[in-house]
């Protein structure tokens, strides 16, 4: 028996081991024959088609998705674009060729020839774009020219069209030519030299959705590269759309509410974390960075020292000033160390061992309770509450309400932030926390650091008592045929762990903030709708009794947080002016315009200059409604 | 430890032969890649360097016996499985597909590994399995198994190729093990409806179109027609002499795609023509004939299926990469072992070989 299986096994085997060489035999002698007759038979007339080889791989470029506003309002399109290419093959004498267009285009030889060298390496064929953003006359003229000029090619692509100008310029980001490092990356592996990609903002972190995919022919040609005939085509796929939640005419009113400060503003709505506004101002001219942005033009952003290119809303990381006196407070009202009827002395300054730490009001406040301490942005109040809660458990509060961390808006390399702790400090330092640094600490300065959009979600979780939404710029993305792709519903990130009774106490001290004389917010006040914030002047560098002339970069950043309708909120509102001094004078206003224009917006408010006027009346008219107060505020210089 | 008659036993015919075929390989890349321009290192140099490494990791193969691996064949087969699992969660994306792993150090493709691997699993399972008569449909129902989980696993990258690979790898076995006839006949019967229902109730527009994009390319001349268009004008512009070492016009002026790695062989049929097209076509059948060759001399049914498996996979490798060349084949990204440039391709084609020279040196140990 076994022997018998011993022998079948080996013999079996082996014969199928025939068998099959046979067959790789057989499969090999097909590929030969295939060989014999593309080598042999076919050989001269493939040999010609390799010599005159004049199929060419035209890509057609795809239309870019538009970005939307909330209602469907066009924030940036398209328009066509000429371009000049050449075809490396079909060139006859080079430097004549990019003599003639350097001189008739008026661009510098060195860098098409520098373009030039760049394409090289690539297939014959395939267009070199050397030139684009050309006018139509100079477009013209080429065309009717190009028998003189062979290898020269014309290009009509898809280009961004700004129609409402700088208008959320950081938000939406610029196009540029796509650049080698991006080239070599995975998330670029479909593109080709020369095409435009998104360099910043939506456009950039949205890039995979607006480009769409690009089409080409095949197409043969004659001897000079020109047209014979189209072998076969594939049209582009138009790249999908990005509807924002953006309000386009706040956005407007919000930016014309800065004026030539510079700074940064964030508009939520309360109830479901959808950013209304997306401030950074100033702004720039995405346009110029689609063509060939002028060097004095460059120059100019960059020598400019309120840095237009920065976006701040996103990026900038500012000491929160008072308004983070808001987390302190709550902080010490849900730990039981104080209630609404926890009244401090304040005489001017607080000392702890050898550290005298001062109030703003040099004065005092005397005696203060919660609410006075907030609407008078009392520093000695909340030193002492700051000092008994400890630099740890304020931490645990501050990142409860989202700071500290990138909150993941939709746009890359959004910043975090800094919440400092014993630990950080340890780590960082390898110095231990000294008491006396927990102080600054409890009235928002110090090392803490947060971005305008997390002091925006911050205010709005205090509003909605207690529910953190994520901060989110994309409502949905749309294919072309209006299927809509992905939808972005509200995505609350906490429920917060605070009891609910304790917020009203606090927003009692926002509402006075705003609303009762001596409150630091006078000038975010609006008659029609009660409006709840805080203000904060954030150190930029420590001046002893600075009076006066402070040069421009050393001036306290002011800064504003507010939310409206008191009673039932709906929109929340962080405003940061750099340098602007005082919270209460240079944000506070702005706060105001934008929440007036909100309203306005929503019909609460009636405008007061008729629709046909010119809206930036109506967002000095908002400016100008709060005038009265300012000799109030004038007093409460800051906090 | 090293027996005297392992060396002088050692498949020497097996190892010339790669050799030969990797140095081909490393002076035609030299001139598909000669048009790149300068770049820090040459590919040619490169690819000296990944054969080394390949040398390298044959000697390792050869040196243990490589019934060892009948006890690890299913615990290997659980970790490349798991790796595959990984990538499907943990995968880094390039190109629209899901293939590598980052694992530190390096990152790793483990649906190379697999191909070596289901070659292990398979011929462990059936060096056990009594065989009365054939495999019978039941008998089907384990390798189905073992099959179907890394298949689906890496069709979803999606890798085609090389899922196509691991399935063909395995049927090779399953022939070389037996099936009856009623096996073969029933599992057609059974594909046939069941290809039709999924075509027209399961598969989606855009999944058909690939499908049938994949199958003829002319429907989209763009990618993988163009590229086809261009190789059969390289391969049959070479006539019967070849243009030419550095002298294929096609390759110096960049008309093919990927003309180091995977149109490799196109390059080389401009430039050397069917005479040298004949003689690289001799040299892969030579090696595949003595793969077999080693599993029919094989004394135990582990080691013959395992020779068998490893030769499957080389002879795959060649008959698709050589048919996509010459247009018989829809365009698949599967690289030609030994001659096209490549780090991945040479180590998993070393280490195939590494074990078929490791059965072939121990055939006398029984």
């Amino acid at each position: 028996m076994k022997k018998q299986r011993f022998i079948r096994e080996v013999k079996e085997p082996r014969r199928r081991v025939l068998g099959m060489s046979i067959a790789v035999a057989a499969i090999f002698l097909v590929l030969l024959s295939r060989l014999w007759y593309l080598q042999i038979i076919e050989s001269e007339n493939l040999r010609k088609l390799s010599e005159t080889n004049r199929l060419r791989f035209v890509p057609v470029a795809a239309s870019r998705g538009a970005i939307l506003d909330r209602n469907g309002k066009v924030l940036v399109n398209n328009t066509p674009s000429f371009s000049v290419a050449v075809i490396p093959q079909d060139v006859k004498d080079k430097d004549a060729l990019l003599n003639t267009l350097a001189r008739y285009l008026n661009l510098d030889l060195a860098d098409l020839q520098d373009k030039w060298e760049k394409g090289k390496g690539r297939a014959k064929f395939y267009p070199i774009i050397i030139a684009s953003g050309i006018t139509r006359e100079q477009m013209e003229f080429l065309e009717e020219n190009r028998l003189r000029l062979p290898g020269l090619d014309i290009e009509i692509k898809p280009i961004r069209e700004y129609s409402n100008g700088q208008l959320a310029a950081h938000l939406l980001g610029y196009l540029g030519e796509i650049s080698e490092t991006e080239l070599d990356k995975e998330t670029y592996q479909s593109y080709n030299p020369g095409d435009y990609v998104g360099k910043s903002g939506i456009e950039r972190s949205w890039e995979n959705y607006l480009h769409g995919s690009d089409g080409g022919k095949q197409i043969e040609v004659d001897a000079r590269g020109r047209y014979l005939r189209t072998i076969s085509e594939t049209s582009p796929t138009i790249g999908n759309s990005i509807v924002l939640t953006i309000d386009r005419d706040l956005q407007k009113r919000a930016e014309q509410a800065f004026g030539d400060k510079a700074g940064a503003a964030v508009a939520l709505d309360v109830n479901s974390g959808e950013i209304l506004a997306f401030v950074s101002n100033p702004g720039f001219d995405p346009a110029l960075f689609t063509g060939h942005l002028p060097a004095k033009q460059w120059q100019a952003y960059l020598d400019d020292k309120r840095h237009p290119l920065e976006n701040k809303a996103l990026k900038g990381l500012y000491p929160p000033g008072s308004t983070f006196k808001i987390i302190t407070a709550l902080a010490g009202l849900q730990e039981g160390l104080i209630d609404e009827n926890t009244t401090v002395s304040c005489t001017g300054s607080y000392t702890v061992g050898r550290d005298t730490f001062r109030c703003w009001d040099k004065k005092g406040h005397g005696v203060v309770n919660l609410k006075r301490a907030l609407k008078e942005s009392c520093d000695v109040y909340f030193y002492r509450l700051g000092e008994r809660l400890g630099v740890d458990r304020i931490a645990a509060y501050a990142r409860e309400f989202g700071l500290g961390a990138p909150m993941g808006v939709g746009l890359e390399n959004e910043k975090g932030g800094l919440v400092p702790t014993t630990d950080w400090k340890e780590k960082k330092y390898g110095k231990k926390w000294y008491r006396g640094e927990t102080l600054p600490v409890s009235i928002g300065q110090g090392y803490t650091v947060t971005t305008p959009i997390q002091l925006a979600a911050m205010i709005a979780g205090v509003a909605n008592d207690g529910t953190l939404y994520r901060p989110h710029l994309v409502k949905r993305v749309v294919d072309p045929d209006g299927r809509v792709l992905k939808e972005f519903p509200p995505e609350v990130l906490k429920k917060l762990s605070l009891r609910p009774e304790l917020y009203r106490k606090v927003k009692e001290g926002l509402l006075a903030v705003v609303n009762e004389p001596r409150g630091t917010g006078s000038m975010a006040r609006l008659y029609e709708v009660k409006v709840a914030g805080k203000s904060g002047t954030s150190q930029v560098v420590k001046l002893r009794d600075s009076k006066g002339n402070v040069p421009y970069q050393y001036r306290d950043h002011a800064l504003f947080v507010a939310f409206a309708p008191y009673e039932k909120p709906e929109i929340a509102v962080a405003v940061v002016v750099e340098h602007g001094e005082h919270g209460g004078s240079a944000a506070a206003p702005i706060v105001g315009s934008i929440l007036r224009a909100y309203f306005e917006g929503k019909g609460v408010i009636k405008s007061p200059v008729p629709k046909a006027g010119d809206e930036q009346d109506a967002g000095e008219t908002a400016g100008e409604a709060v005038v009265p107060e300012n000799s109030d505020s004038e007093k409460v210089s800051g906090n | 430890m090293i027996d005297r008659r392992l060396f002088t036993s050692f498949d020497w015919t097996l190892f010339s032969l790669i050799l030969i075929i990797s140095s081909l390989g490393v002076f035609n890349i030299f001139s598909a890649a000669a048009s790149y321009g300068v770049v820090s290192t040459p590919y040619f140099v490169k690819q000296i360097y990944w054969i080394l490494a390949g040398l390298f990791l044959v000697t390792m193969v050869c040196s243990f016996d490589y019934h060892i691996l009948e006890d690890v064949a299913f615990w290997f087969y659980g970790v490349v499985l798991f790796l595959l699992v990984m990538v499907l969660f943990f995968g880094r994306t390039s190109m629209g597909a899901t293939r590598w792993l980052n694992l530190g150090l390096f990152s790793l493709q483990p649906s190379e590994p697999m191909k070596i691997v289901i070659v292990m699993a398979y011929a462990r399972f059936f060096s056990r399995y009594p065989l009365p008569r054939g495999l019978a449909l039941r008998d089907l129902f384990y390798p189905a198994l073992l099959l179907g989980g890394p298949a689906l696993l890496i069709m979803k990258q999606p890798d085609l190729g090389t899922a196509i690979l691991v399935v063909l790898i395995a049927c090779s076995m399953l022939i070389y093990v037996g099936l009856r006839w009623t096996t073969v006949v029933t599992v057609v019967l059974a594909a046939l409806p069941s290809i039709y229902l999924a075509w027209h109730y399961v598969l989606r527009d855009y999944q058909k179109n690939r499908i049938l994009n994949f199958i003829d390319p002319e429907r989209d001349p763009l990618k993988s027609g163009y590229h086809l268009i261009q190789s059969k004008i390289a391969v049959g512009s070479g006539g019967v002499t070849g243009k030419g070492f550095l002298q294929g016009t096609q390759t110096q002026l960049h008309f093919l795609p990927e003309q180091h790695t995977d149109f490799a062989f196109s390059v080389f049929a401009e430039e050397w023509g069917f005479l040298g097209c004949m003689l690289v076509l001799f040299l892969y059948m030579f090696l595949i004939l003595w793969g077999l060759q080693i599993a029919s001399r094989c004394n135990d049914r582990f080691g013959s299926l395992m020779a068998v498996g490893v030769t499957a996979m080389l002879f795959w490798h060649v008959i698709i990469n050589m048919g996509m060349v010459i247009g018989l084949f829809p365009v698949v990204g599967v690289p030609l072992p030994f001659f096209s440039y490549g780090g991945t391709s040479m180590v998993t084609s070393m280490v195939g070989v590494g074990i078929l020279l490791n059965i072939s040196m121990r055939r006398f140990m029984f």
